[in-house]
């Protein structure tokens, strides 16, 4: 590591993997609910485990975004981040708003919004915990000796984030009204301003483990993050073709959003050619391994797994079904957990000074957690189309059909013990590094 | 050879395009001639069902517009499907219970809570949702009249 306080970021990478254990544990009592063994009901039942998982989810990412941030942008500006002290107070704030919210969840406290069921009162606790992140971000940015792409793009996808998070936090009288500017807030995050920040990311990883000349990366930068905007910004039609607006939606949204895999696309062939390009063999491979597994994956799930049931006259039948579940899972997984595991990757040895690039457990890690992964797309896939067929092909009762297709959740809970058990050798080996040291501070890696 | 310039200008210009036109849609789509959502039909007793269903979280088991958990049923067309008073039945009773073998929990509502979020179905049971509810196994409407 370059700056003292690119420490920080350890921290929040941290909290990033506290939380998601929580949110497989959580994964894992909706999984046996699905099987009939559903002794928790009375303490959590499935709605309240349903939105632990997913706000667990965005925030562990959201942690491990802000570590992101902090551990890049000092290096990017070359200075240290303006105030560290706040930055602590931050990371605080962030972990008690997320714990309180997730508590609240078990005492029937939530706004019952999907994925935005933190109450209005902690919103607004998120809006200034993220305004305190952005003010520490952009004033350290400011005051830099250099503004690179890689770091406004960076920070925009972030500033963006929290724009998109207010329209979530208009009152409206209307369900439809109430699920199309929800979708502003999610869609527009997951399909749009995060892939700047996974983009980011992502150029500032291949620039230090490739080698290859910072202007061309942050060349093809801009171009993967102009697609991804020109695509996903009226691909958010998508969500709109069956909740009660205008057709106009079945056009826009279907043309559109069978754009959005060419951006996914681009980015996976981009970094899989600045490897090839590369000169540097730099010795983390592991964070290598994280890095391009995350650019072809997120093109799997989000880019080819999204467009299998995209076009409206597909999403007709799969809307609301667990095809939906499907996608989700390797899309989250591929775009933003596994880059949130190759920043923590290759920032982890540079903050501790404990260069243990050449683990097996590492690389078990990431196969372990991988497989895992695609084994419960596929089972969710399974149910999914089953469960299309079943009920709305052949009209079945809902009940009847979850019966037939609980097999595929003994095979999910099976997949999720693969990926369980690949996260807990992650954990272990951020455990061995030890805790972060100014130490580390001679050592450079880059 | 594509320029780091013109690649930054492809992606301010797509942006905003986009998302302008994107902007027009959405203002488009809620100008009242192309309400399909029956807005003005939202009374008191549907904004307080509404409340009810988000502070209770039902979108954390079943779905509705499609939209939800998929762990129990589509509500978009369930009074069609079960009819009022079935729905109140369920949404009353203080016993927990587990129709075909899945719980669901005990809310125990009152009778104004359980007829507001009739009331909150009703208005959604009469939204057009272009084709949506003509598909869909627990809302198809060719098994309900038969």
């Amino acid at each position: 590591m370059k700056y003292k306080s690119q420490k920080v970021a350890y921290w929040f990478f941290a909290l990033s993997m506290l939380l998601l254990v929580l949110q497989i544990t959580y994964g894992f009592i909706m999984g046996f609910a699905r099987v009939g063994l559903d002794g928790l009901h009375d303490i959590i039942p499935f709605n309240t485990a349903r939105a632990v998982h997913t706000n667990l989810l965005v925030v562990w990412l959201l942690s491990g975004f802000m570590g992101a941030a902090y551990y890049i942008i000092p290096e990017e500006a070359q200075r240290e981040l303006v105030s560290v002290k706040l930055a602590y107070v931050q990371l605080i704030s962030l972990a008690l708003v997320g714990v309180t919210a997730v508590i609240g969840y078990h005492f029937n406290w939530w706004e019952g919004r999907k994925f935005l069921e933190i109450p209005r009162q902690l919103d607004y606790l998120v809006v200034v915990n993220v305004l305190l992140f952005l003010g520490i971000i952009l004033v350290t940015l400011f005051k830099g000796k250099r503004r690179t792409t890689t770091a406004l793009v960076l920070s925009m996808g972030l500033l963006f984030a929290a724009l998109l998070y207010l329209p979530g936090m208009i009152p409206f009288d209307s369900q439809v009204k109430d699920s199309f500017f929800r979708w502003w807030v999610v869609h527009l995050w997951v399909e749009g301003v995060w892939e700047l920040i996974m983009g980011g990311i992502l150029s500032f990883l291949l620039i230090k483990l490739t080698g290859v000349d910072r202007e061309v990366i942050e060349k093809w930068l801009y171009v993967i993050v102009g697609l991804t905007f020109l695509s996903g910004v009226l691909g958010t039609g998508h969500h709109y073709y069956y909740i009660g607006v205008n057709k106009i939606w079945l056009v826009v949204g279907g043309i559109f959003s069978a754009l959005e895999p060419l951006a996914f696309l681009a980015m996976a062939l981009f970094a899989i050619n600045m490897y090839r390009k590369g000169e540097k063999r730099h010795p983390n491979k592991l964070a290598l391994y994280w890095t391009l597994g995350a650019a072809i994956v997120s093109f799997l799930g989000a880019g080819l797994l999204g467009f299998a049931h995209t076009l409206p006259q597909t999403n007709l039948y799969t809307h609301g079904t667990l095809v939906t579940a499907m996608h989700g899972h390797l899309a989250f997984w591929g775009a933003y957990a596994m880059i949130v595991l190759a920043i923590i990757s290759y920032s982890l040895p540079n903050i501790t000074g404990r260069k243990l690039y050449q683990s097996t457990r590492g690389r078990a890690a990431f196969w372990l957690s991988n497989i895992g992964m695609i084994g419960m797309t596929v089972a969710f896939g399974v149910a999914g189309v089953a469960q299309v067929y079943l009920e709305r092909k052949f009209k079945m009762e809902f009940m009847e059909v979850q019966n037939e297709i609980s097999i595929h959740f003994v095979v999910l809970l099976i997949c999720a013990t693969v990926l369980t058990l690949g996260i807990v050798l992650y954990i272990i080996d951020f455990i061995k590094h030890g805790k972060p040291t100014d130490e580390a501070l001679e050592i450079r890696t880059s | 050879m594509l320029s780091k310039k013109q690649a930054r200008a492809f992606f301010l210009g797509g942006t905003v395009v986009t998302f302008l036109i994107f902007i027009g849609l959405t203002i488009y789509s809620f100008s009242k001639e192309q309400d399909q959502s029956n807005y003005e039909n939202i009374t008191e007793e549907v904004v307080r069902g509404k409340k009810l269903w988000e502070a209770n979280n039902c979108m954390g088991c079943h779905t509705i517009l499609g939209e939800g958990a998929y762990y129990a049923p589509e509500l978009t067309k369930v009074i069609d499907r079960r009819g009022k008073g079935y729905i109140k039945a369920v949404l009353m009773t203080p016993v927990p219970w587990e129709p075909n073998g899945r719980k669901m929990v005990a809310y125990g509502f009152s009778e104004q809570e359980a007829e507001d979020i009739i009331a909150f179905f009703d208005w959604i049971d009469d939204i057009d949702l272009n084709g949506f509810d003509t598909v869909v196994s627990p809302l198809a409407k060719d098994k309900v009249t038969n």
